[in-house]
């Protein structure tokens, strides 16, 4: 099924915040096997500076899925959601997320395109305090199978 | 903990303390609820097979998580990654025995410029084909 162009440019203005709770940030580390105590223990992250415990690198994940979500379940969109797959996805760090800080994202539709049968689309994320302040840009590029693919 | 790395002591071409992951469907179910990723790919072999992947394949967020540690353990702060990106070449299938899926991951300096960032790049394995692309890592180093 072909995707919507005119969804190129679209944007998807922050929804409700995000507060980064410290509990969270560690059952996120666990679920990834990753025991680095700034993930962890709230004095080994202040020993390297920080308000509170670190979350790691891919965390914000969690907040781009939320955000993602209403775009590509957008029945306008046409994506099916059902064949679904990660194509790439990239992080660009201001600083890291912290216990504590409040997010928002703006989502943005950079590229609708098909290729191969397949439906791709390449959203950014921006990930900022309440106040302003950028945190982290996710990109990601999102592809829905086509049904060809099922052949052998 | 500071970063156990400085970028005086880097060349082009240091490689990373290499890792091995192992991932069990349980890791998968883990993941998905830490994430909120629940797309049924990740748990359901009935529905991932009728779909066209051979079996239930791990979250490709769950690989970047795990490729990225080879990273940020060896700068010990992982405020000092400045970006991260993959491309999800291949899944990983998880098959539902004790063994599950096993993942090697490797890192290397690929580049190091004059203002303390140096990028680099790792491969990420599973059975010996490799499941990441593009994945490359800047970290600012002391």
């Amino acid at each position: 099924m072909a995707l919507n162009p005119d969804f190129v440019g679209r944007t998807y203005p922050a929804g409700s915040s995000y507060l980064v709770g410290r509990e969270k940030i560690r059952e996120f580390a666990s679920a990834i096997g990753d025991t680095n105590p700034v993930f962890h223990d709230v004095q080994a992250a202040r020993a390297l500076g920080y308000a509170d415990l670190v979350a790691p690198p891919t965390f914000p994940v969690i907040l781009s899925l939320t955000a993602s979500a209403d775009v590509v379940r957008d029945p306008e969109l046409g994506l099916d959601y059902s064949r679904v797959v990660h194509g790439e996805q990239g992080f660009a760090y201001s600083r890291p997320i912290v216990a504590g800080d409040e997010l928002v994202v703006t989502t943005t539709i950079e590229a609708i395109r098909t290729m191969a049968g397949n439906d791709m689309i390449t959203t950014r994320g921006e990930i900022e305090t309440l106040s302003g302040e950028h945190v982290v840009t996710t990109r990601s590029l999102i592809i829905s199978r086509g049904p060809e693919d099922d052949q052998p | 903990m500071t970063a156990s790395v400085s970028w005086r002591d880097v060349e082009v071409g240091t490689e990373l303390p290499a890792q091995t992951f192992t991932l069990d469907r349980s890791a998968l179910v883990r993941y998905a609820g830490a994430s909120g990723d629940f797309n049924v790919i990740h748990w359901n072999e009935r529905i991932a097979t009728a779909v066209g992947l051979p079996n239930v394949i791990a979250h490709g967020m769950l690989t970047m998580a795990l490729a990225g540690r080879v990273v940020t353990d060896w700068v010990g702060d992982p405020g000092a990654l400045v970006d991260y990106g993959v491309r999800f070449t291949r899944p990983v299938v998880v098959p539902d025995d004790e063994a599950g899926a096993t993942i090697e991951v490797t890192g290397t300096v690929s580049r190091k410029d004059e203002d303390g960032i140096v990028q680099v790049t790792l491969t990420a394995r599973c059975d010996a084909v490799t499941v990441l692309g593009r994945a490359q890592a800047l970290v600012r180093l002391p």
